[in-house]
């Protein structure tokens, strides 16, 4: 057949034509180009705001294709959520049954009965719907030959937020044994908006040695554009702080005069605090709801479904609800502090109004004055319809690791043909071999220098030389502990009565049981003392005791929290907007356009110390109740700023300046210190050239990742997914208290004795984008170098305020452990001598 | 600032170091205890591989220790290998560096739940419990007047302000003494389990072991 017979068959059957003119459609462009190329056997990644009918697009050509054989399995679906899933497959019904189509689609998520999971691998259905987890299990298992051979097709939804994590490294491995099981598959990626449309269609087609393939871009129409406002707050804008409290009754206001309202806001805690405020002055009664990831599951459903059913007036929620599922009807989106990256943002308003010929409505409100000039650059950012998405990843080696054994569970291989399988995979495409053999021989026998492990081997060769599983075990430790999900180890909160209340007195036992909160994460609740309050469940609470994996708490009466749970979001801003920042900054014309307060607090800047160039960043030290301060504006995001801080406190030890802690937010950083650094600088004795150098990236910086709480955190996921230690055991999932041994100890031991292992080398690659950002860092420092301009003050600038503000809220660093435990002894003594 | 602090117990002046050992200086005696030798090895055996360097790095420690001191005698406080066929892998050097450490001192090795039965073949006495001048040396605490124990490898969490931090911690009301682990894969007990109000009847001290130098917290003020 010549391409111009092809091209005259209609790509759609006359059913579909039909069905589509019942409802008063008619196929959209971007549905038609994803039929001509799978018509063509040519993978494709379909580009698509929210509402653009993606998901039938991404379902079409298999309708079509399947024509009623059936037992054998045509098409994969994968989404990050498993509530996905179940919604595509119920949105699937309609078409289906409408057209009398002869397809039967199924879910298999972890919460399919096991008889079914069964059926499905003797009698798989047409379609089958799932998560990457689930495909990696199917392909482990001997059978996955049988299940797989017949695949036509693998559609990826929400691609653009798979591809960016260690889940999307899992599933490119996924793809990449599927390639190999089913030649003639071919993939579709459905994904929002992204910067680099190129680099993730590579994802979606096996990569040939040494050369670079893409699936075909197909663009849909863009939306209306957005109307994007930022709240023109006739309040006074707060210095610091997250809350977004001064706006608050405009807040109210705007879900008053809008029929259904999402309220996104950065963090748990932010989302707590907002809803309690607005009850507090909610005299309408306005159905107002809250939805976040740490709610128990039922409260969150509930939310859920009043919300489809459009009962609901606002929902305050967190990034819980930026992904997938439809909630209905929504007309306005606001967005509570910074927005932190354009495409976030952009993906949020797109939850406002799915149809695609109004505009979405949103409203930015901004927390404090640094957020103001945020919010405006993000306005013009998706003005511009500029993205900021992270780029394509290079492969974890400790993804691998775990896919590595998964291969083992499906059958025996042979390392050379494995290795040439992962590398098709576009996120290990460059992986050199040695790191592959050395993943090999970490998944054998823990990968040591010192070979004494041989006879404990996970994996073996036999006499072909193909790798094959060497004990049962291995085996179902593979399958209870397959994901690259490494959760925060997460206490229940249940709300008990006050033993201060009671009468019992202060030693009176907790009544058990209680009302069911929530769940908290561990590491909250271990800075807490008995009787210190925080916000939770949207009221304040007092902590009073943990009993293994509960923590109790009652109501407290206090006005305000004692502790403050800001653990800032989990997105720092991103590199894009804080350019777009310094920019703003630098470009005195157009502070115009932003509020009359801020124009004026920038004015007085400039008359007091400076505003900063786009390309400096500007020092500034001065005293203050008896110590000296110094503060810089990187605006690199507050990761990358916590690293810098405890960076810098070591090399101003080093200079006797006495350093004392840090603060650190988006935008600044703030250090203390005993010595004088203004004096320092003027002797010569300090020299701000020397501390900002890179070289900080060397041997200090290798001295504190030797300690550092988070860089220990990085390496106990990364010990989790290559499948070195369980996070469940055979029979019950047991908690981090219970384990048996520590991994902070497993790290300083192997950082000590074979500091090149694999697992730290995978550490130290998260660290350079995680927790840690020093990636991030590097570049700044590389950027700012030869262009710091220092400014000895009298006294704090107005730049230098909200930083300054956050201390006493933020959570203070040093490395001064002896200092905290001292502290305690200390408190002691006073007590005791009642002083 | 010094690397050991002065705790009493039963009327005895012990020194507790810093890296978990107990110095007796009256008696020249060092204790150690929970060494777990060969932890590594024990959980690889189940399909836990984990690194095999946790001998050699608590051998290392101990070898510091022991050259700081200059003991005439040690008390290996049980729990010394992490099981019972434990020092059948110990490799040759760490063999070798374990007999060197015993060169011109008496070695005791207390029997613990881990190693009921500590080799014979290795150097040393074995032994369940020692006593010296009232002060009896066992590897699991009964709460007895005068008795140092080990087995549930003690540790504080101390918190102030949103920040907390986790050590061990050797644990005495002035009484009795519960010793921290010294191996190096040894996990922890908090002070705050049921195990501790057993064996010490009131508030007791804890001991941390922080960065530079040992504080002294009331476990009452730790959670």
């Amino acid at each position: 057949m010549g391409i111009a017979d092809r091209e005259a068959q209609p790509l759609l059957p006359d059913g579909f034509l039909r069905w589509f003119a019942a409802r008063g459609w008619s196929p959209r462009a971007h549905q038609l180009a994803l039929l001509r190329k799978a018509r063509d056997g040519r993978p494709a990644l379909l580009i698509a705001p929210t509402g653009a009918g993606k998901t039938l697009a991404g379902f079409l050509p298999t309708l079509v294709e399947i024509s009623g054989k059936g037992q054998h399995l045509h098409t994969l679906y994968i989404s990050p959520l498993k509530a996905l899933a179940v919604d595509i497959a119920r949105n699937l019904e309609t078409p289906i049954a409408e057209m009398n189509l002869p397809i039967r689609v199924e879910t298999r998520t972890g919460d399919t009965p096991v008889s079914r999971r069964q059926r499905q691998r003797r009698y798989p259905p047409d379609v089958l719907l799932t998560t990457p987890e689930q495909i990696a299990l199917l392909l482990a298992s001997d059978d996955a030959s049988f299940l797989f051979s017949s695949l036509q097709r693998v559609v990826l939804d929400e691609l653009h937020a798979l591809a960016t994590s260690k889940r999307g490294d899992l599933l490119s491995l996924a793809l990449a044994r599927l390639w190999r099981l089913a030649p003639q598959m071919r993939t579709i990626g459905l994904s929002a908006t992204v910067a680099d449309p190129h680099a993730l269609a590579r994802f979606l087609a096996p990569q040939p040695r040494g050369k670079t393939v893409s699936a075909d871009i197909v663009e849909a129409d863009g939306a209306a554009a957005p109307i994007v406002e930022m709240l023109d707050t006739s309040e006074r804008l707060p210095w610091a702080g997250h809350s977004a409290r001064h706006a608050l009754t405009e807040i109210y206001d705007l879900i008053r005069r809008n029929r259904t309202t999402l309220v996104f806001v950065n963090t748990r805690s932010q989302a707590e605090m907002l809803f309690q405020d607005l009850w507090r002055i909610n005299d309408d009664g306005l159905a107002i709801a809250l939805h976040h990831g740490s709610l128990d599951v039922a409260q969150r459903r509930k939310v859920e479904q009043a919300m489809t059913a459009g009962r609901l007036r606002g929902v305050v929620c967190t990034s819980s609800l930026d992904l997938g599922v439809d909630w209905g009807d929504v007309d306005l989106v606001i967005n509570i502090g910074a927005p932190k990256g354009a495409s976030r943002l952009m993906q949020r308003i797109g939850r406002a109004n799915h149809r695609l010929d109004e505009a979405s409505r949103a409203v930015l409100v901004p927390a404090n004055r640094f957020e103001v000039l945020e919010c405006r650059a993000a306005i013009d950012a998706v003005n511009e319809n500029a993205q900021d998405t992270p780029p394509l990843r290079t492969g974890a080696l400790d993804v691998l690791a775990q896919h590595v054994m998964g291969c083992a569970c499906g059958g025996p291989f042979h390392a050379d043909d494995l290795y040439e399988e992962v590398r098709t995979a576009a996120p290990y495409a460059a992986l050199p071999r040695a790191d592959f053999d050395g993943v090999v021989d970490f998944v054998a026998t823990g990968g040591y220098a010192l070979k004494s492990y041989e006879r404990f081997a996970r994996i073996r060769q036999d006499k072909e030389g193909r790798w094959r599983v060497a004990n049962p075990r291995a085996r179902q430790s593979y399958r209870l502990n397959v994901g690259t999900i490494v959760e925060e180890a997460m206490l229940k909160v249940r709300l008990v009565r006050s033993r201060h209340g009671g009468g019992k007195g202060p030693t009176g036992a907790i009544a058990r049981g209680g009302r069911m909160l929530g769940e908290i994460e561990e590491y909250f609740i271990e800075g807490l003392v008995a009787g210190d309050t925080f916000v939770f469940g949207g009221e304040i609470v007092r902590f009073e005791a943990l009993v293994e994996d509960q923590v109790y708490v009652s109501r407290a009466n206090d006005e305000s929290p004692k502790v403050p749970s800001y653990m800032g979001g989990k997105f720092p801003l991103s590199t894009y907007l804080a350019e777009r920042v310094r920019r703003l900054l630098d470009d005195e014309r157009a502070w115009r356009g932003l509020p009359h307060q801020v124009r004026e607090w920038l004015n007085l800047q400039s008359r007091f110390s400076r505003v900063p160039h786009a390309r400096e960043m500007i020092v500034e030290t001065f005293p203050r109740a008896g110590k000296h301060y110094l503060v810089c504006y990187p605006f690199e995001g507050r990761l990358a700023h916590q690293t810098l801080g405890m960076l810098l406190t070591r090399r101003l030890e080093r200079a006797r300046a006495r350093p004392l802690g840090f603060v650190a937010n988006e935008y600044a950083l703030a250090v203390w210190m005993l010595g004088d650094p203004s004096s320092m600088i003027r002797q010569g004795r300090l020299d701000l050239d020397a501390l900002f150098d890179p070289d900080m990236l060397g041997d200090d910086l290798e001295a504190w990742l030797a300690e550092s709480a988070l860089m220990k955190r990085t390496f106990r996921s990364c010990a989790i997914i290559s499948g070195l230690i369980a996070r469940r055991f055979t029979g019950a999932e047991k908690s981090r208290r219970q384990v048996l041994f520590s991994t902070d100890l497993v790290y300083d031991v192997l950082r000590k004795h074979q500091p090149d292992h694999m697992l730290l080398r995978a550490a130290r690659a998260d660290a350079a984008t995680g927790l840690l950002d020093i990636r991030r860092l590097s570049d700044m420092l590389a950027r700012i170098r030869g262009r710091i301009d220092h400014k000895p003050l009298e006294r704090i600038s107005p730049l230098a305020v909200p930083v300054m503000l956050e201390i006493g809220r933020e959570t203070v660093y040093g490395e001064a452990s002896d200092e905290l435990l001292a502290e305690a002894a200390e408190q002691l003594v006073r007590e005791a001598t009642g002083t | 600032m010094s690397r050991v602090a002065a705790v009493t117990v039963a009327g005895a002046g012990f020194a507790a170091d810093l890296s978990g050992a107990l110095f007796w200086e009256r008696e020249r005696l060092l204790v150690v205890s929970d060494l777990h030798l060969e932890k590594g090895s024990s959980f690889a055996m189940r399909g836990v591989l984990l690194p095999p360097y946790d001998t050699v790095a608590t051998l290392d420690r101990l070898a510091a220790v022991i050259r700081r001191f200059d003991p005439r005698m040690v008390i290996a406080l049980g729990d010394s290998f992490h099981d019972r066929d434990a020092h059948n892998r110990l490799c040759a050097g760490d063999r070798e560096a374990l007999s060197g450490l015993q060169a011109g001192r008496r070695w005791i090795w207390i029997s613990g739940n881990h190693d009921p039965a500590p080799p014979s073949g290795l150097g040393g006495l074995v032994a369940t419990e020692w006593e010296i001048g009232g002060i009896v040396f066992r590897h699991e605490p009964t709460g007895a007047f005068g008795e140092i124990a080990g087995h549930l490898h003690p540790k504080a969490r101390v918190s102030a302000r949103g920040r907390s931090m986790e050590r061990r911690c050797f644990a005495s009301d002035g009484a009795r003494m519960v010793m921290p682990a010294f191996g190096a894969f040894a996990g922890g007990l908090s002070i705050r389990n049921g195990a501790f109000a057993r064996i010490f009847s009131a508030d007791f001290t804890a001991h941390v072991l922080g960065h530079s130098r040992l504080h002294a917290i009331a476990a009452s003020r730790c959670s």
